[in-house]
């Protein structure tokens, strides 16, 4: 387990349930990751880890208990905004790229919604577009990609507002395994480049292992089975 | 790993993506904005109309006179009745420069059942200031029978110098063909005043008389002296006519009205529009969400997508409404009668119109977006 005072992520029996508690998902659960780990949550599709994933970036609040990303409050619109605009990059199973836009203006939406200055948009786009090899596929739309190249625009995406987590949920869910091995590199590669942390919901073993730890997810609990 | 360097952040860098979305959404944008620009198209049209109507009712009320006096309490002037006697007692009064009785009435000709009719004196100015075609003014009221002509009237009558004219239940020998500048003028007839008193069975009477005083500055002073020396009189300054004479309060209230149910069906559209475009995108708004727009950034979207395509429609609706105003001026059928008039204020308030009713359409859209639940959205689409 990693040193608490160091943590970037701290959740504290954090249970979440739908449809008016009668399908409970998470079960009083304990987190805790500290800045520059690679953490999988691995465990079967429904197991949870999508929402945990939801819950750390704000996209939906827990029944109860105690959230802290990048030392701010989940639960509070004002703390999630800005954990979205400044601390947090997504990237999903489908790549959640914005169809009928160029890989370029995909890119632009987080440094738009941040307000960032265009120029400097510009430059960072084109850094982590070269970093992932898609410098040559800037100006062409998403649906002209192969899934490959979707899913590493949707990494860059996450990574434009230079964030200090990244939680990826199932990446390479949606590829075939060559690309999928890719796409794990990458990210593997970029988290080390950058000193993110990283957060990777997988259900495949290999990933999994390849990561710094590995945090079982079975019927909304946790358990940290390798470190 | 330390925060990045910060740049000062825009807050509406984030509207470059309405024009992005217009775009991408083009066929859309172009539905929203048609309903916007028939809209502005309709009410510039209509408005226009009226406005250069009520423009040339002015014209022929103000020719070159500083106060309308006329019967109080009528509710057209067509109803108005000023005596001869009144009108003497209007031209004794030391301050008034002239005074120049003129009575309307419609009247019909072979075909044409109604055109209107003015009776003045052969000194009224607007005779004066007329391009005469055929005929002299010297000749205006010199002999009876005679009729005289506003060009587009003779063109519509068919009728040339010295031809016979039936007009009602009379004949009248052609004596002048003139051309004025005013729509209504041209397109009317014009008779002696005895002989339209005569031929409307109103002896002695006017429908208003325009008076010019020697002093303009004066006006108030004359307005109070002429209503207290003669309680069934009224004197107005001609703007104040303007603004107060019940017709042109009708069609200009008419005109709005017309107008602004065409902009309630564009808003219609731009709702409808907006809100299949928000339907369509909800994965899409939910992305955005997670990449950091707040739920203001959203409906700002939304409201600026409104407000572009409001653009659109008031650019594109007004070169519609011009076309259809140079369209209509030029109909013969309309004898002359459109003569459109673009008031800037009216223009001012069209466009306003066009925006206020794009943010109304807008407004149900825009909530329905802000409120979006990213995890939600993604999770059911």
């Amino acid at each position: 387990m990693s040193d608490p005072a160091a943590a970037i992520v701290r959740a504290r029996g954090v249970a979440k349930s739908y449809d008016s508690g009668r399908i409970p998902v998470l079960h009083e659960v304990d987190l805790t990751v500290a800045a520059g780990e690679l953490v999988a949550l691995w465990g079967a599709s429904g197991s949870g880890k999508s929402t945990l994933l939801h819950l750390l970036g704000g996209l939906d609040v827990p029944d109860r208990g105690e959230l802290e990303v990048c030392g701010l409050d989940p639960r509070r619109e004002a703390d999630r905004l800005t954990l979205r605009r400044r601390e947090l990059g997504f990237v999903f199973q489908l790549h959640h790229l914005i169809p009928d836009l160029t890989v370029e203006e995909n890119l632009r939406v987080p440094a738009l919604a941040a307000g960032r200055p265009s120029r400097e948009t510009g430059l960072r786009l084109r850094e982590l577009a070269a970093q992932v090899g898609l410098a040559h596929r800037l100006s062409h739309r998403i649906q002209d990609l192969s899934g490959g190249e979707r899913q590493r625009t949707a990494i860059c995406r996450a990574l434009m507002n230079r964030p200090r987590l990244l939680l990826a949920d199932e990446p390479t869910g949606s590829l075939d395994e060559r690309n999928g091995e890719v796409v794990f590199a990458l990210l593997r590669d970029l988290a080390a480049r950058h000193g993110l942390t990283v957060l990777l919901a997988t259900h495949e073993r290999r990933f999994a292992e390849a990561c710094h730890r590995i945090i079982r997810v079975r019927d909304g609990r946790l358990d940290e089975i390798a470190a | 790993m330390s925060l990045p360097p910060e740049s000062p952040a825009n807050p509406w860098r984030v509207y470059a993506l309405v024009f992005t979305n217009l775009r991408r959404h083009r066929w859309r944008a172009l539905i929203g904005m048609a309903g916007i620009s028939f809209g502005v198209a309709a009410m510039l049209t209509i408005l226009a109309i009226i406005s250069g109507a009520i423009g040339m009712f002015q014209r022929i009320l103000s020719s070159d006179s500083h106060y309308l006096v006329f019967e109080r309490n009528v509710s057209d002037l067509f109803f108005s009745s000023v005596t001869s006697a009144q009108v003497a007692a209007l031209r004794a009064r030391p301050d008034v420069a002239e005074a120049h009785p003129v009575l309307f009435g419609l009247v019909s000709a072979p075909g044409h059942p109604v055109v209107t009719c003015f009776g003045i004196e052969a000194t009224d100015p607007r005779l004066g200031r007329a391009q005469w075609l055929a005929g002299e003014r010297a000749g205006f009221g010199a002999r009876a029978g005679e009729i005289f002509l506003g060009s587009r009237a003779a063109e519509f009558l068919g009728a040339r110098l010295g031809a016979e004219l039936a007009i009602g239940r009379g004949t009248f020998r052609v004596a002048g063909i003139l051309r004025t500048e005013n729509g209504f003028e041209d397109g009317g007839v014009f008779l002696p005043l005895p002989e339209a008193q005569a031929f409307f069975h109103r002896a002695g009477a006017a429908s208003v008389v325009t008076v010019k005083l020697r002093d303009e500055r004066t006006g108030g002073a004359f307005k109070v002296a002429v209503e207290a020396a003669d309680a069934g009189l009224m004197a107005l300054e001609n703007r104040e006519f303007n603004s107060t004479y019940t017709s042109f309060r009708i069609l200009n209230f008419t005109g709005w009205a017309v107008g602004v149910c065409a902009f309630a069906l564009g808003g219609l559209s731009v709702a409808n529009t907006m809100l299949l475009s928000v339907f369509s995108r909800i994965r899409e708004i939910a992305i955005l969400r997670v990449c950091g727009f707040s739920r203001a950034q959203v409906a700002g979207l939304i409201f600026g997508e409104a407000a572009a395509v409001a653009a659109l429609g008031v650019v594109v609706g007004c070169a519609l409404g011009a076309a259809l105003l140079a369209v209509l001026e030029r109909v013969p059928q309309f004898n002359g009668y459109v003569q459109a008039r673009v008031d800037p204020a009216v223009l001012a308030g069209i466009v306003a119109t066009a925006f206020i009713t794009a943010a109304g359409g807008a407004i149900y859209p825009a909530r329905f977006a802000s409120r979006i639940e990213p995890a939600e959205a993604m999770r059911y689409e």
